[in-house]
């Protein structure tokens, strides 16, 4: 049952990112960067939550759940920590992640080459 | 005064005595396959990057054409280039390997014409016996450069247009035999305000039709074929219709460079091909031919370019298109 | 010519072909819930095989996807499959890998430092700029209403 709802869930989310590319013809950058803001006011509105609950992996992965995971991060710290908290728990929560992108990056981009596309 | 309205004259001879064309591997997967001098078999050929594969592209063109005619290079006066590239790049770093007098322009898509048009006046006022004019594009090199890297995920636009990867080179002289260059209109640029970097046959079609209708006035010729750069479908469409809106329609003897070199359906290429070597080489293998052999008396080449940059994108500014005549006759 | 800037646009848009979007919706939909379920199973491996909590799963989770997501941009074979699966391969957080992994490796040839390392966040730095300021934000306004 979990893997259908994350089917149904996540290929919602992803059906809305097409439609806002094709009408919009915009750069990618700007659906990811809309993608996350919309994550983050989600999240500190806790209603993305409930969405993770109904559709697990649905929800987490797409770039939304990160927004999301950033906003609980900062909320979370700033109750314990106050303002630094609220400076590095996004961070913090999402590091991960962006390490991982940021190594495994680089690493395969020392061993792979380019290809075109003839 | 060589001059009518716009329009230059070229009283003297201007003859196009050979062209060289080579093209890329998905070029040579459509319907002029068998008609390139020298086809690549991947989009590096055994150089190290994408830019550097350009200008081999472009120094080989020049090289060959110049084998095949037996020119040295004391019996040319000019090397005219261009190409896609920030710095015009790889017509710069061709240029220094081929050791001639050289001048760079850039015109974007339209820099064949452009070179062709003023190689054909510094011939005619009798600067220069003989020219040579390259040009060339890179599918990997322009998409780096104006699009999104390559590995990244996503869709092409429905209206977008293929890069050509290819590139010509063309021998001009004051005398032999050949097609002649007869008139040049230099466009002026035409922008309608859009910004669709997705939709580059739109942008230029006005363009096109702005010097189209400019040098059909001033010479009054009849031709055979109008042929423009790379519109492609969308570019194309929206030029007959305005042709056929003046009541003065060219459609049946019209065709772009741009639906040519591809088979649009087949290929997945969208809105048909682009780029400084879609002109070109259509122009060399395909068109140049026809005039050679006659099935055609006279042919007017229009190269098309659409004057952008990323930076001016980003600033919010549209594309600015422009267009380049050439009246050729057998 | 009888057009200008204001009434050109809409000659444009009657020739201008539309994009299939039932089609590529139909595709993003399916691709990006396979994606999904792909980081379903994983978290669930990692709960049932490795005894860890749902919560730690889960950032895990996106290492493994965003791993995964780099070989493939690697290999060539993400650029194909977001040809096919377009939103689908955009939205889950392996579109944001593949957005990190492919200016690296398309400014290789500039050298590792000012070529790949430079430009690694080119295109996903935006994501990071506004998704921390919006956490900050988030933060504040948190211990503002507490």
């Amino acid at each position: 049952m979990n893997y259908v709802m994350s089917f149904l869930v996540g290929g919602t989310i992803c059906l809305i990112g097409q439609i806002i590319i094709d009408t919009f013809k915009k750069n990618n950058a700007y659906l990811l960067v809309l993608l996350v803001i919309t994550g983050a006011l989600l999240g500190f509105l806790g209603v993305y939550d409930k969405l993770v609950e109904i559709g697990h992996s649905g929800a987490t992965v797409p770039l939304l759940g990160f927004g999301n995971s950033l906003a609980k991060g900062a909320m979370e710290e700033a109750g314990e920590k106050g303002f630094m908290g609220a400076l590095s728990g996004g961070v913090i929560k999402t590091a991960p992640g962006v390490a991982a992108a940021l190594l495994f990056g680089y690493i395969i981009s020392v061993i792979f080459n380019p290809k075109g596309d003839k | 005064m060589k001059k009518i309205g716009k329009t230059f004259k070229i009283g003297g001879d201007v003859v196009i005595r050979d062209v060289y064309t080579i093209a890329g591997p998905k070029e040579a997967e459509g319907p002029l396959k068998d008609k390139f001098d020298m086809v690549i078999d991947d989009d590096l050929w055994g150089e190290d990057s994408w830019e550097k594969c350009e200008l081999k592209l472009q120094k080989t063109a020049a090289e060959n054409l110049k084998n095949r005619n037996n020119l040295l290079n004391s019996n040319i006066d000019l090397l005219i280039s261009g190409d896609l590239l920030n710095q015009i790049t790889s017509s710069t770093y061709a240029a220094r390997d081929l050791e001639l007098p050289y001048i760079g322009v850039y015109g974007a898509c339209s820099t064949m014409t452009l070179t062709m048009g003023l190689g054909a006046m510094i011939i005619d006022g009798g600067f220069a016996e003989n020219v040579i004019c390259v040009t060339s594009s890179h599918f990997c090199s322009a998409e780096r450069q104006f699009r999104l890297p390559l590995e990244m995920g996503g869709q092409r636009h429905a209206s977008a247009q293929w890069t050509v990867t290819g590139s010509a080179a063309v021998w001009l002289s004051n005398s032999g035999q050949g097609p002649k260059i007869k008139h040049v209109t230099f466009g002026k640029i035409v922008d309608l305000g859009v910004k669709d970097a997705n939709n580059m046959g739109a942008a230029m079609a006005p363009a096109a039709y702005s010097s189209l209708n400019q040098h059909l006035k001033d010479t009054a010729i009849d031709y055979d074929l109008i042929v423009t750069g790379d519109l492609g479908t969308v570019g194309k469409a929206i030029v007959n219709k305005m042709f056929n809106e003046d009541n003065n329609s060219i459609e049946s003897k019209y065709d772009d460079c741009g639906t040519i070199i591809y088979d649009i359906e087949k290929q997945d290429v969208h809105a048909g091909g682009s780029g400084c070597g879609c002109s070109a080489t259509v122009f060399g293998s395909f068109l140049y031919k026809k005039l050679l052999n006659n099935e055609i008396k006279n042919l007017l080449f229009t190269a098309t370019g659409a004057l952008h940059s990323t930076t001016a994108s980003l600033q919010g500014e549209s594309i600015p298109g422009i267009a380049h005549c050439l009246g050729i006759e057998m | 010519m009888k057009y200008n800037k204001d009434n050109y646009q809409k000659l444009v848009d009657e020739f201008t072909p539309k994009n299939k979007m039932l089609r590529n919706c139909i595709m993003a939909f399916i691709i990006g819930g396979a994606i999904c379920v792909v980081g379903e199973i994983i978290n669930d491996s990692f709960v049932a095989w490795l005894g860890i909590s749902d919560d730690e799963a889960s950032p895990m989770t996106s290492v493994v996807l965003v791993g995964l997501s780099a070989l493939l941009t690697g290999l060539g074979w993400y650029d194909k499959l977001g040809k096919i699966g377009g939103a689908g391969t955009v939205v889950p957080i392996t579109g944001f890998a593949n957005s990190v992994v492919s200016p690296a490796l398309e400014h290789k040839r500039e050298g590792f430092i000012l070529g790949t390392a430079a430009n690694i966040f080119k295109l996903a730095g935006p994501v990071l700029v506004f998704g921390y300021l919006a956490s900050f934000i988030a933060g504040l306004l948190s211990m503002a209403f507490k």
